[in-house]
């Protein structure tokens, strides 16, 4: 831009008119200033909420753990604060984990679906229908893990525990109610679908439509297509769908609350009850009673999501931005 | 109508003479305005929802609010005098009552059981509506101990019965809730060489099944065959119950016989004129006795005029048939019987400005 402005000789009236007319002038400048302060607002909210996370996690953090086991009710006798908040942030990886496992190539699969494979109208109306997923309350899935997913499940489980009980997560007793973390697990697949979908939808669609073609005249197949062009051009936007539906499983309480039979524990049993617990389900659990350390106790939990979300967030950014050069985009 | 009909009655109960104007229920009644601000157990929640419908009802200007921020909160901002009146699973202690007094002024504490609710023990097994267990059998049910249903224990009291080999699922609640430590405290009471654990709202044994709420151990119980679980008797929906083995006999809950705990149990002596405590006696023939039971708190005397009239007012029309009743719809609580109501009344009317 700089380069085609700079030769002609009568820049004088052009500079003068653009000081006089399009810069920092009335609602320009208003704009500019409502722009950069919405900017700002994020970053503040941001560190405000980190603030109050670390300002009333710090008494639980330096109390002692008799102090602690005293004024928190489920708190184990004599373990340190960090053995206190394991099995928490454990059960909550591991419930978002699985979650992400089962939607991540079922939401490909639709978005690649919708993307290549229906035709126009079909394929709006799909999406639409995938869009609409995102907009049912999480009390509502819970609702439905209670009522419906769990008692058609159960059996599932059982037959799984007992013909393949020899796999790690198959262990253990399977529970009866099938309020588990393999049930939670399917609900917060259910939930994340959406996201994962819509943006691998739009990833997929941008891809250049000359790669497509060129990949179909060299004769390949619709797969092949799909494998050599599509996929490696949305590699990077997959990954960071992907993590945003992490973002989601991860923070996700009402639903697990009340599914899940909690536990606390270091346990890959997933179809066994009381084994392990999210933190946010835990914190919502016990929030309505807490009182004093305990409070300060939940929100460090709390504030050990919060590095936890960030920390996934991140990851998924480096993630994107080193696979940027490698992907068709350029 | 009725709660003028109440007041009036109440004002007789006490001491026609004294209360002359307070004889022509109606025309105070008309008269009663105001916030009126409260808390505590949240056990009372949906009984004092109903209570406040029926109170503000009948006195349009009045506003009744009740935090149900837990018992220990309500006790301990009732001493504060955040709260005018309040709710609580237990009695007051020593030092409670203490603080409470010098709130309260010379007229002392008003503490009576206003909300009496039978916590049903309920299992989910294919075409057996009710059970028969003793203490021992129940608390070593929930002790994981008993682990089949077929089990020796349960079988000698249910010879009529049959009992499937099907393993038992314990389900307890996972939030902190007065319904757990009511039922640990009777078990710890009636059978403490096997409950041995120290009542408390939250569950103390890890690697059970659970559920937030009431809803949600009905629920979970619902959802699997053998599960047993304790849950407020008016919600338990289409689950089978236990009958409870009390002395030699066995009990199935009812309002009434979980209210009756409370009549043949002794109060508790040595407390303020207006305190009734009761030291439940578990073993009471013909009752039930696993009753969740909440106390109401108030002053006998309270420096603002319009207080005492609000918190008279609204605790006259909690005792009143009404009242009660309203609770047994809505909650599913037990209404006091009128041995209980003719005790606490006077009380309740004494409440003066001053």
């Amino acid at each position: 831009m700089t380069t085609t402005d700079s030769p002609p000789a009568p820049a004088a009236p052009v500079r003068r008119r653009r000081s006089s007319g399009d810069t920092e002038r009335g609602f320009s400048r208003t704009f500019r200033w409502i722009a950069t302060g919405s900017g700002a607002l994020i970053l503040a909210t941001l560190a405000a909420v980190a603030l109050f996370l670390i300002v009333r996690a710090w008494p639980a953090m330096t109390a002692s753990s008799a102090e602690l086991a005293d004024a928190v009710p489920r708190y184990p006798d004599d373990t340190s604060f960090l053995a206190y908040v394991g099995p928490l942030v454990f059960g909550t990886l591991l419930a978002a984990v699985l979650a992400l496992l089962m939607a991540t190539p079922v939401a490909m699969g639709i978005a690649l679906f919708i993307s290549h494979y229906a035709p126009r109208r079909l394929a709006q109306v799909l999406g639409y229908l995938v869009d609409l997923l995102a907009a049912i309350p999480s009390v509502v899935y819970g609702l439905w893990g209670i009522a419906v997913l769990a008692p058609a499940v159960g059996p599932v489980w059982l037959w799984l525990n007992e013909y393949l009980g020899w796999f790690p997560l198959f262990a253990g007793g399977a529970s009866p109610t099938a309020r588990v973390l393999a049930t939670v697990s399917v609900v917060l697949a259910v939930m994340i679908l959406p996201i994962i979908t819509a943006v691998s939808r739009e990833v997929f669609l941008q891809t250049p439509k000359l790669h497509e073609e060129a990949a179909l005249a060299l004769g390949a197949t619709r797969w092949e297509m799909v494998r050599t062009a599509v996929l490696p051009f949305g590699q990077s936007g997959v990954i960071s769908a992907a993590m945003l539906g992490l973002g989601r499983a991860l923070g996700e309480t009402m639903a697990v609350l009340m599914i899940l039979s909690p536990g606390f524990l270091y346990s890959f049993n997933i179809l066994q009850a009381a084994q392990q617990q999210t933190i946010a389900a835990y914190i919502a659990l016990d929030f309505p009673e807490a009182s004093g350390l305990a409070v300060n106790a939940l929100i460090a939990t709390g504030l050990a999501l919060f590095v936890i979300t960030l920390a996934v967030n991140m990851a998924a950014r480096a993630i994107v931005a080193r696979r940027k050069e490698f992907s068709g985009a350029n | 109508m009725v709660g003028a009909l109440a007041l009036s009655l109440a004002a007789c109960g006490s001491d026609p003479g004294a209360d002359e104007p307070n004889g022509e229920g109606s025309e105070t009644a008309m008269d009663l305005s105001g916030d009126l601000n409260g808390g505590g157990a949240s056990s009372q929640e949906s009984a004092m929802e109903a209570w406040r419908a029926g109170f503000q009802g009948q006195y349009p200007d009045v506003t009744v609010n009740y935090d149900p921020v837990g018992s220990g909160g309500g006790r301990e901002q009732f001493g504060s005098g955040a709260f005018s009146f309040a709710g609580s699973d237990a009695a007051l202690d020593e030092d409670e009552m203490a603080t409470a007094e010098e709130i309260c002024g010379a007229g002392g504490v008003i503490e009576y059981p206003g909300y009496i609710s039978p916590v049903a023990v309920a299992f989910n097994l294919e075409g057996i509506d009710t059970l028969n267990m003793s203490p021992e059998t129940i608390a070593n049910i929930f002790a994981g101990e008993i682990t089949t249903w077929d089990d020796e224990a349960i079988a000698t009291d249910n010879p009529d019965a049959d009992l499937p080999s099907t393993d038992i699922t314990v389900v307890h609640r996972s939030d902190d809730s007065g319904t757990t430590e009511n039922f640990q405290e009777y078990l710890n009471t009636v059978v403490p060489d096997v409950w041995t654990y120290e009542p408390e709202g939250i569950w103390p044994i890890e690697g059970q099944e659970s559920a937030p709420q009431t809803s949600g151990v009905v629920s979970a119980a619902q959802a699997g065959e053998g599960t047993i679980t304790y849950a407020d008797a008016s919600q338990i929906a289409d689950l089978g119950t236990v009958a409870v083995g009390v002395g030699d006999e066995f009990v199935e809950y009812s309002p009434e016989a979980a209210a009756a705990v409370v009549e043949g149990s002794p109060r508790v002596e040595g407390t303020g004129e207006h305190v009734f405590a009761y030291d439940l006696q578990r073993d009471i023939e013909g009752t039930y006795p696993i009753v969740l039971v909440s106390y109401h708190l108030a002053c006998a005397t309270y420096e603002d005029a319009a207080t005492a009239d609000l918190v008279k007012g609204f605790y006259t029309y909690i005792l009143s048939d009404e009242g009660q009743q309203a609770a047994a719809d809505s909650a599913g609580s037990a209404p006091l019987p009128t041995s209980l109501t003719e005790q606490f009344l006077p009380s309740v009317e004494a409440i003066t400005a001053g």
